[in-house]
């Protein structure tokens, strides 16, 4: 086996083994994993309906994992992907509905305003870890947690009750035709966008001189800084073009599916999910697709198995869980896929 | 309400929350000294929480007044078996030690949730009948000033949480394990040439944070909420860890940390009460503990700095 079929088979193999010990969870509690898994198939694919909310699902979950993915390339972990997205979310929702402006101009104006609010939440990480060297990873946490206190304040005093006003239909993603063709799901124009930013990546990281530098940072920050590139600017950027997908997958929410923001009791867990996404995905734009769509259809399908096999929704969490974890344990799959290839080898 | 009347409404308070921030913030201590990054803590805390409220709904009757203390004990147990996982993926398996933090995260609170929907068929437990006693302090209570606001009405577990710290710094700096843990934190090579096992070193500190951050979360959820549902940690897990950065990994100051960030959720909670805090919008209350881990991280109130080798496996024979 080349290295190649390894990198392709340590996910494969990863989710694999997440059903297989969610299966095993479900019989210990006295559910049936057969029952359970059709319930869930059927919640993904049972009908055009229920197709078109996974889709939904997916664009936020896209979205997530291009932030962490992108951050990542550049050697930065960006957890703080939950609190950029609620802040998007809120600066979308804010736009939707404090402004009138003819559509053409309002639906950009709000899409940017959702990326740029999560620009600058990753602007503060990416300026301490740049100039200071302080550790992302704990000041995303941080983060997360004063963009939850900060936006429930915000709506409070923006629109005086526990949720803002409803987004005016010049900001919506919302579609008539996507709508009528999956027996009127939520699905919405959101799904293009989130495919748009996947070439964007894809671009900025394969095709110009940036995406080669941020990248060189990620790979060896002293080499790039021995061939003369600005570590520091290239840091910031990278956390400031990550907060900024993040940012995005929040105004998948508020001009998209739920047209609102209402008080936040926790965290919406898009942002966890996208760290899942982008590990399952090897970091790659196209991987992030194929992640997103796996780990959303999950999440979207997973609210079919209550009713249909009375399995808890949780037991979805539990598989998603366990995924991440083999992917991350990746080392020793690899040591024991090595060992079947020698003895293989030596017959 | 008079000043006085304030601080005798708020240290209890602050004390109270304090309590679990503190075992957990201490197992953060021990598991980062030792050179693995344990963002797990909320998760671990979750386990905690729920396995003490699970033991205490099932075994009230049977233990009666010991209830509390041995549902803390069970949840220390499950936590740091719990913790087993984490330390195998980031010893063992030399996974990213923040990836598997985060799927401990996930998978603390899916687990426990789905057995509370399995048992009891509905989102959140049924009420506690014996959460942990308050008492007070015979004699210390009568000091003037000070034993109103110290010592009456204070639960056990957060007596338990002081002596907790001040064994964890005896440990970590008067008894060999100690230098062992620490050693193998800054500099796990070295310490491996001396002929200490690094690996197994790691696995005790892991599993000793699993083990405290599981008596914090039971702690929490046996004074503060008395049943256990999706949002009864909501953070207090990463708050903890912010204790113990902003303490700067020493378990004293993890204290210290720990009972400002007490304070600070207690102000917020009670502002409204208080005569001069009453036009301050919580909010700023709310973000205060995670403002000042960033400060502190950015050197703007004393620098903090991780043990060296934190966050990396160690890997025999590499240099």
């Amino acid at each position: 086996m080349s290295n190649r079929v390894i990198n392709l088979l340590v996910p494969v193999i990863s989710i694999i083994l997440g059903l297989i010990v969610g299966a095993i969870v479900m019989i210990f509690s006295g559910y049936d994993p057969v029952t359970a898994y059709i319930a869930l198939w059927n919640g993904i694919f049972g009908d055009a309906y229920a197709i078109g909310e996974t889709i939904r699902q997916i664009s936020p979950y896209i979205l997530a994992g291009l932030a962490v993915a992108f951050a990542f390339r550049a050697g930065l972990f960006n957890i703080g992907v939950e609190g950029q997205l609620i802040v998007g979310w809120f600066a979308a929702a804010y736009v939707g509905s404090a402004f009138d402006l003819p559509k053409i101009i309002h639906l950009p104006f709000a899409l940017i305003a959702a990326a740029l609010a999560g620009a600058l939440w990753g602007l503060v990480p990416g300026i301490l870890k740049a100039a200071l060297r302080v550790h992302e990873v704990i000041v995303t946490i941080m983060m997360n947690y004063i963009a939850l206190h900060v936006v429930n304040a915000l709506i409070k005093t923006v629109s005086g009750s526990y949720k803002t006003e409803k987004i005016h239909e010049t900001a919506s993603l919302r579609s008539e035709f996507l709508s009528n063709i999956t027996d009127y799901s939520t699905l919405h124009y959101g799904i293009l966008v989130a495919l748009a930013m996947v070439g964007v990546m894809w671009f900025l990281l394969d095709k110009t001189k940036t995406g080669y530098e941020l990248k060189s940072v990620g790979f060896n920050e002293h080499a790039s800084q021995y061939a003369g590139m600005n570590v520091n600017r290239n840091i910031v950027l990278s956390m400031v073009i990550s907060g900024a997908f993040a940012g995005l997958a929040g105004s998948m929410e508020a001009l998209g599916t739920f047209g609102y923001l209402a008080n936040l009791g926790g965290f919406t867990g898009i942002g966890f999910d996208g760290i899942a996404v982008a590990l399952l995905g090897a970091n790659t734009p196209l991987g992030v697709i194929f992640g997103a769509s796996l780990f959303g259809s999950l999440k979207y399908g997973a609210g079919n198995m209550p009713n249909e096999a009375g399995v808890p929704t949780e037991i979805v969490s539990i598989i998603i869980a366990l995924i991440i974890f083999f992917v991350a344990s990746g080392y020793i799959i690899r040591v024991i896929l090595n060992r079947v290839n020698k003895k293989k080898g030596a017959k | 309400m008079g000043f006085l009347d304030i601080l005798y409404f708020i240290v209890p308070i602050t004390i109270s929350y304090a309590a679990p921030l503190i075992f957990t913030a201490i197992g953060g201590v021990f598991s980062e000294r030792s050179g693995v990054v344990n963002i797990g803590l909320e998760g671990l805390m979750v386990m905690g929480a729920f396995i003490g409220i699970l033991f205490n709904l099932t075994f009230a009757g049977t233990f009666g007044a010991w209830t509390p203390w041995l549902a803390l004990l069970a949840a220390m147990i499950v936590s740091a078996i719990f913790s087993i996982m984490h330390a195998v993926a980031s010893i063992t398996f030399r996974a990213d030690q923040v990836v598997s933090g985060v799927a401990i995260n996930m998978l603390g609170i899916a687990v426990a949730l789905f057995t509370v929907k399995l048992i009891f068929g509905k989102g959140q437990t049924d009420f506690i009948q014996r959460s942990i006693p308050r008492f007070n302090v015979p004699f210390l209570e009568d000091i003037p000033f000070i034993g109103p606001m110290f010592f009456k009405g204070i639960y056990g577990s957060s007596i338990l949480a002081v002596l907790v710290a001040l064994l964890a710094w005896f440990v970590i700096y008067k008894m060999p394990f100690g230098l062992r843990l620490r050693s193998v934190g800054e500099h796990p090579l070295a310490a491996d040439t001396m002929g200490i096992n690094v690996t197994k070193i790691r696995y005790i500190a892991v599993i000793i944070s699993g083990g405290l951050a599981g008596i914090g979360g039971a702690i929490y959820s046996q004074t503060m909420t008395n049943d256990f549902g999706h949002a009864t940690i909501n953070g207090q897990g990463f708050m903890a860890l912010a204790a113990m950065i902003f303490g700067k990994w020493h378990p004293i100051g993890a204290m210290g940390a720990a009972l400002f960030f007490g304070f600070a959720q207690a102000l917020a909670i009670s502002a409204p009460s208080i005569e001069f805090l009453k036009n301050v919008p919580t909010v700023y209350l709310h973000i205060l503990p995670y403002v000042l881990t960033i400060l502190a991280l950015a050197g703007f109130i004393g620098r903090a700095t991780a043990p060296k080798a934190s966050g990396q496996p160690y890997i025999k024979g590499q240099r």
